[in-house]
């Protein structure tokens, strides 16, 4: 299976880390940055898993997600949300949406790719 | 034991004051010094002759020794007793309690008035915390910068061989994220210290202006009289600081004027002691609309109501709030309320009582009506306000059949369970 993860986040620095830290386990990350067209640019790149923010410009991540698990190529897509929201009701509201993982900020760099790793694995 | 059991307390205190002997005190007033000291241990009852005589020796009027603060220790004694429910055979025993041990009993009604302080407080940050955009986007700004931080700076620890490109420029950007989160944590903490005051600091103009309105007892006589216009009102009022928040100011103030030229104030003072306090009898009386009367209404301070009005989005153009009914200053309200079931019915007028989960699970009488706003134009639908009259009951309700509906303040602080109206959970739920 392909190594292909999109970093849907618009926090640059975030984005830089991620990148270095997934690239260095073999992956290869796009990034996205707007949340109007998020869903437009996986449905284009089809990545292995997405790493989605939940605070995003244009569209929130919730809503991104939702969309996704509406369209039958995207039902079984898995997607790691970072969020700074971390009460419970948005953990619920994501879960309900069919979030394959959720992790508040801040997190640890093995947390992540620990999570990614899992992920992919549980999706084969 | 009644109020003469504080008297006594009284008596001991002021005597001790003057450094006069329980015996020598006996001996002026013609008793026993053993029969005074059951008297000033709230033991015996006193009044007549012999507290006129003791009052007399002391030096002070009767009313120095059976009155005042008294009655207000036993109010809030009560009312703490209430909070905690307890037995009704406990909570008449307040006075005794207060006449026996005054300093536990002052200590106690301090505590209990600074619960509700906090508790206050509590729901208005609460409330802050769950609803305000700003200060959601600046812990959202904090926590991001600290997962950049944390994330690069792992990297950097834990990777000895890392590109020396890539070390610098994590080290520029962790340089960069350090300056950002500085700024902006210390911003977060300038924000809730803000909030933090006794008196909950104003950040939008609605909230400048109900300060405004506040620190004026919501009463405007120099305004309704004529002496000044609102814009005059409005000009050095320290608590309207932004442009927003005058212009909002002074469409209310222009409001209360068109209203006191319907309804003056003393006229409506006559009717109350005529036609009474039922709002429909009285926007009968003056030929004025519900919501009308129902404004003028809160505007007179003794009367001591509250007021909300809301527009069809359900947004709150103005809030009155009353001790015990607490009313959202972020989101949304309960949509239980009478405010919100009058608004697709321009005209109709709705009187519900209504209790309010709180210490003392407060009950109130609500007015609700609403009415068109604005001009009539053709084929544009009118503009709708509800205005709703809080009413105080004091004491349990007794003199109605039906119970109080139950209703809350917003979901996020109403602890009611199996509400039809809950939009989503209560931090009060679990027992809090």
């Amino acid at each position: 299976m392909d190594k292909h993860v999109l970093l849907v986040e618009d926090e640059m620095n975030i984005i830089e880390a991620i990148r270095f830290l997934l690239s260095r386990e073999g992956w290869r990350v796009d990034t996205h940055s707007d949340g109007a067209t998020a869903v437009e640019i996986i449905r284009k790149l089809r990545p292995t898993l997405v790493v989605l923010d939940y605070m995003l410009p244009g569209k929130n991540g919730l809503d991104i997600l939702l969309e996704l698990r509406n369209d039958p190529d995207f039902v079984n897509l898995p997607v790691l949300m970072l969020t700074a929201r971390g009460q419970l009701r948005d953990r619920e509201q994501a879960e309900k949406a069919g979030v394959s993982r959720f992790m508040t900020k801040p997190f640890s760099n093995t947390e992540v790719v620990t999570a990614v790793r899992d992920l992919v694995q549980l999706a084969r | 034991m009644t109020r003469e059991a504080l008297t006594g307390s009284r008596i001991r205190e002021r005597r001790i004051i003057l450094g006069v002997k329980q015996a020598d005190l006996a001996r002026q007033i013609g008793i026993s010094a053993s029969y005074l000291n059951l008297i000033e241990h709230n033991r015996r009852r006193i009044g007549g002759k012999l507290l006129l005589d003791i009052a007399g020796v002391l030096g002070v009027e009767i009313s120095a020794l059976t009155e005042g603060a008294e009655a207000a220790l036993i109010a809030a004694l009560r009312d703490a007793a209430q909070g905690a429910r307890m037995p009704d055979a406990e909570m008449e025993r307040a006075e005794e309690f207060a006449g026996r041990f005054p300093a536990w009993a002052d200590a106690l009604s301090k505590s209990h008035r600074r619960i509700a302080v906090l508790e206050r407080m509590i729901e208005t940050l609460n409330d802050r915390l769950t609803h305000d955009p700003e200060l959601a986007a600046s812990v959202h700004e904090v926590l991001s910068t600290a997962a950049a931080i944390r994330s690069t700076a792992s990297i950097l620890a834990e990777d000895k061989d890392l590109d020396p490109e890539w070390r610098d420029r994590f080290h520029a950007n962790i340089d960069a994220d350090s300056r950002r989160l500085a700024a902006s944590s210390k911003a977060l903490v300038g924000f809730l210290d803000a909030e933090t005051g006794e008196a909950v600091t104003s950040s939008t103009p609605q909230e400048e202006v109900e300060e405004f309105l506040a620190a004026r007892n919501y009463s405007f006589e120099d305004l309704e009289a004529g002496a000044v216009q609102p814009a005059d009102a409005i000009k050095d009022a320290p608590e309207l600081t932004s442009v927003s928040a005058r212009q909002v100011a002074e469409d209310v103030l222009k409001r209360i004027v068109q209203d006191s030229e319907r309804v003056a104030m003393p006229k409506l003072e006559r009717a109350l002691e005529t036609v009474g306090a039922d709002p429909v009898a009285l926007a009968e009386h003056f030929r004025v609309s519900v919501p009308c009367i129902m404004r003028r209404m809160a505007s007179l301070p003794k009367l001591g109501l509250g007021l909300v009005v809301s527009d069809r989005s359900g947004a709150l153009l103005f809030r009155k709030g009353v001790p015990g009914f607490a009313i959202p200053r972020y989101g949304a309200a309960c949509p239980l309320w009478p405010l919100f079931q009058v608004l697709g019915q321009p005209g109709h007028v709705l009187s519900q009582r209504i209790q309010v989960p709180g210490r003392a699970d407060a009950v109130f009488d609500c007015y609700a009506a609403a009415e068109s706003v604005g001009p009539m134009v053709i084929n544009v639908p009118p503009l709708i306000e509800a205005t709703m009259l809080i009413v105080p009951v004091p004491g349990p309700d007794q003199d109605s059949d039906a119970a109080p509906q139950e209703m809350g303040a917003s979901c996020r602080i109403c602890p009611r369970r199996g509400c039809p109206g809950r939009r989503e959970p209560s931090i009060l739920s679990a027992g809090f």
